[in-house]
């Protein structure tokens, strides 16, 4: 048995693989919506921020809804 | 004077400013979304982008209705009994603040625990438990944040849309085989005849046939069943000539595999299928968050409030009989016709006519479907039911059940009749010619002319150009729906437009006065009178008149329906009707406000639409090459007014019922006619969906357009002739890139013919013609639309 049999099961396994996630990625609707990930990536700060700020701020607060 | 925006909705706040915190709000609405952002620490939402929000409208029990169960149901996708997941159309979504916000619903109520928006849709998909909480008390936060959801008939009715993603899959397929397949015939590129190869060849070979499987019998599929159903009707459409390519290739390197007779073009096979996909792909292009099919349901709501012995109940708008009596709030919709029982009524048609003056009905008056109430609550009693009513009834004329797109042949298609014909003939032509000369050669020849010939070049020029061009229009704010339409705009030779709405402004009017001149003081006393008064004509009067010294009014009184009466020092004005303020009754067919002072009658004002801006322009422009008509559904009092702006040559009709105007455009289209329609209400509906081209214009692209083919934001109104030119040289583009992709066939060709066509000089020139089509069709239309920017 050749190395090259080894080689190219292997090469096509990974290809499969990669393709087997795309395949579930688009299942999952990864790619319906592709503007707003990119926007709420950039969020993530702000909101870290916010919740230091909200424990100062506003301990006994109560909603309105 | 300095213009204060409001730091909530960044409208002007020129009537009154509230000031809280160092900050000018422009309405109390405004101030209260700010007040519950800061109380629950939101107030990030003003750094993201500032002025981002939407004044709250008042909705007191516009959604009552939310609570019925089966309703309920209809909305939400999951629902255990203790968490419910509901999505939610949101037209003011615009901007990352407003993506912030909706994600952090949460924080405002803790029964909602997420929420996801989807920016291209518009919509936000909200999780929340039922225990202490509802759909109604979720749309009724998000009504009080300035985000009302829209929830209309429409929503009602489809239920659940499935997502299409089989163009995802099927590009995703060809990709992953055309790469491994490009992988697996390197070697035998480089390599012919070698002890390595001749050992191991097979086992590429094979591999390769394996990979190509998926790529004919799944992801090439449509082009099979296209070609076919052309075939069928007698068409050769360019379906055809991919089809047999495709179809010839995996035939004829099958063969070549199994009896060893070479590697066979799986290469260009799945390389092609691939190529063509991404075309596509990329035309498919669509505005997610814009409709283009809608109609009455979308616009209508999904329950109104039933009166039942004194009892208000809310029904499903499909459930109205003949008889009920039906309570109107204020800002709602009357969804059926009816008389009006009780109350006053003032009615604004603009979504059906296009008209922004809103009507006064006095009790027993009839009610028209579509009309939407804008003073207080009304009782009716419905004389028709939702499907029978005189504005709902124009949908079941056939002209929606046809698609336009049958019966126009596209000029690819027209250019692949001929294409396939000479293709054919000249494979014909070569293998007889080989069978005289070396018969073992023509099955070779005759299939490779037939692959190298496969127009993957020409089938790609139009999606592209017309793709790129659909994406620089979209920037542009005249929002398309496919590709077909800008090839039937760029053919259309008559171009009709409504009038009211459509080239007048539904924003400002303008207003002559005629009769006694008004002295200084009495001119102070009226804008300061107007000021009070909350009448639309009230409004734009005061907004046209000059600025005066703000004085006090020592009395003040509005007569609904008759107009208002104050008084300042030993002066009296009434300001109103002719009959209110004591005139005679003029007959005139445009609207007039009258004016007297101590009992003296002065003069009146009489309203003029006013024109969009570049109108008289645009027309001029125009004119040379198109046949321009108004059709309106109003009175003739604008005729003189439009004779002095337009052409001479523009022909004025006026009176038209939503059927005239479609009745109009089908019997110009006989007379051969292609015909650009520009209309904005539901009234035009019909006459869009007539023309060859229907294009909606729209003062606010995200609220309401009726069924059309593209929507064009109203203050791109006057570039309408760019659009129209720029769509004639996307054609020429598409002439030069067939010109192109004809260069590259006669190269491959002289191969196929002479037999010595390689797998590999196919692999090359196969990719190469594509994307220098793309390139250049990408360039070019880029060209245009910097031209079009200018």
């Amino acid at each position: 048995m050749s190395v090259i049999y080894m080689l190219l099961s292997i090469s096509v396994i990974v290809a499969i693989v990669f393709f087997v996630a795309f395949i579930y990625a688009v299942k999952k609707g990864q790619f319906d919506d592709s503007y707003t990930p990119s926007v709420r990536m950039l969020f993530e700060d702000e909101i870290i921020k916010e919740k230091s700020n909200k424990k100062k701020l506003s301990t006994n607060q109560k909603n309105k809804f | 004077m300095e213009q204060t925006t409001c730091f909530h909705c960044g409208d002007n706040c020129s009537n009154s400013i509230i000031t809280l915190n160092e900050k000018s709000f422009c309405c109390n609405g405004c101030k209260t979304v700010y007040e519950i952002f800061s109380e629950n620490d939101l107030t990030c939402y003003y750094d993201l982008q500032s002025s981002p929000g939407a004044i709250p409208k008042e909705i007191q029990g516009k959604y009552d209705f939310l609570s019925q169960e089966n309703i309920i149901d209809k909305f939400t996708e999951f629902n255990d009994g203790q968490i419910q997941i509901a999505t939610l159309y949101i037209p003011h979504i615009h901007c990352s603040s407003c993506i912030w916000i909706l994600e952090n619903l949460n924080k405002l109520n803790p029964n909602i625990s997420a929420s996801q928006v989807n920016f291209g849709k518009k919509t936000v998909r909200v999780n929340y438990g039922i225990k202490d909480y509802s759909l109604k008390d979720v749309v009724l936060l998000l009504s009080s944040i300035g985000y009302e959801p829209y929830i209309s008939l429409d929503d009602f009715k489809t239920g659940k849309a499935e997502i299409n993603r089989s163009i995802i899959y099927k590009l995703g397929v060809a990709g992953f085989a055309f790469g491994n397949v490009m992988f697996l015939s390197f070697p035998e590129y480089f390599q012919v005849d070698g002890f390595w190869i001749e050992q191991y060849k097979n086992v590429f070979r094979w591999l390769m046939f394996a990979f190509s499987l998926p790529v004919v019998f799944y992801a090439g599929q449509d082009y099979f069943i296209s070609a076919y159903k052309g075939l069928r009707s007698k068409l050769l459409n360019i379906d055809v000539p991919i089809a047999l390519g495709i179809a010839v290739l995996f035939i004829r390197s099958t063969i070549e595999i199994l009896f060893d007779f070479g590697t066979g073009f799986f290469d260009s096979l799945t390389g092609l299928v691939f190529f063509l996909l991404l075309g596509k792909f990329f035309q498919q292009k669509t505005y997610s968050f814009l409709s283009f099919e809608r109609d009455y349901k979308s616009y209508f709501p999904i329950a109104v409030t039933k009166i039942i012995n004194g009892e208000e109940l809310p029904t499903q708008v499909y459930d109205i009989k003949k008889g009920d009596r039906l309570l109107i709030r204020n800002e709602e919709l009357i969804p059926v016709d009816g008389v009006l029982i009780n109350g006053k009524a003032r009615i604004d048609y603009s979504f059906v006519t296009g008209e922004s003056e809103a009507v006064s009905k006095k009790s027993g008056d009839k009610l028209f479907a579509g009309g939407k109430q804008t003073s207080g609550i009304i009782e009716m009693e419905a004389i028709k039911s939702v499907e029978q009513s005189y504005l709902t009834q124009l949908w079941s004329n056939d002209v929606f059940n046809k698609n336009k797109e049958e019966g126009f042949t596209t000029l690819t298609n027209t250019i692949s009749k001929r294409f396939t014909i000479a293709v054919l003939s000249i494979a014909f032509i070569a293998t007889t010619f080989w069978l005289f000369k070396d018969a073992s050669k023509a099955m070779n020849v005759f299939t490779a002319v037939l692959i190298i010939a496969c127009p993957c070049a020409i089938a790609l020029s139009a999606p592209f150009t017309f793709g790129n061009l659909l994406r620089i229009f979209g920037k542009l704010k005249f929002y398309v729906k496919n590709a077909s339409v800008l090839e039937q705009l760029a053919a259309v030779n008559t171009i009709i437009f409504d009038k009211t709405g459509t080239i007048t402004s539904n924003q400002k009017s303008s207003a002559n006065y005629e009769g006694v001149r008004l002295t200084a003081s009495e001119e102070t006393l009226l804008k300061n009178t107007l000021r009070g008064s909350n009448h639309p004509l009230s409004r734009t009067l005061y907004d046209i008149l000059d600025e005066h010294n703000i004085i006090t009014l020592n009395h003040f009184e509005e007569h609904i329906g008759k107009g208002v009466e104050a008084s300042h020092n030993n002066d009296r004005i009434k300001i109103g009707s002719a009959s209110f303020v004591g005139a005679t009754e003029t007959s005139a067919l445009n609207t007039t406000v009258h004016v007297s002072t101590n009992n003296v009658y002065k003069g009146k004002f009489t309203f003029y639409n006013s024109y969009r801006k570049g109108l008289s322009k645009l027309f001029n422009k125009l004119k040379k090459q198109y046949d321009l008509v108004i059709l309106s559904g109003d009175n003739k009092g604008e005729l003189e007014n439009l004779k002095k702006l337009l052409p001479t040559k523009t022909k004025l009709i006026f009176n038209q019922k939503p059927d005239d105007k479609l009745e109009y455009i089908k019997y110009h289209q006989t007379e051969g006619a292609k015909v650009l329609m520009i209309g904005d209400g539901l009234n035009d509906a019909g006459a869009l969906a007539q023309s060859n081209v229907g294009i909606a214009l729209s003062e606010n692209v995200n609220v309401f357009s009726p069924a059309c083919d593209a929507i064009l934001d109203a203050s791109k109104f006057n570039q309408l002739d760019k659009f129209i030119s720029a769509s004639k040289s996307a054609i020429k583009i598409i002439k030069w890139s067939f010109v192109l992709s004809f260069m590259y066939n006669i190269i491959g060709l002289y191969f196929a013919v002479t037999g010595q066509l390689l797998p590999v000089v196919a692999a090359v020139l196969m990719p190469l013609s594509s994307i220098s089509i793309v390139v250049f069709t990408t360039i070019a239309t880029n060209f245009l639309g910097r031209k079009l920017n200018k």
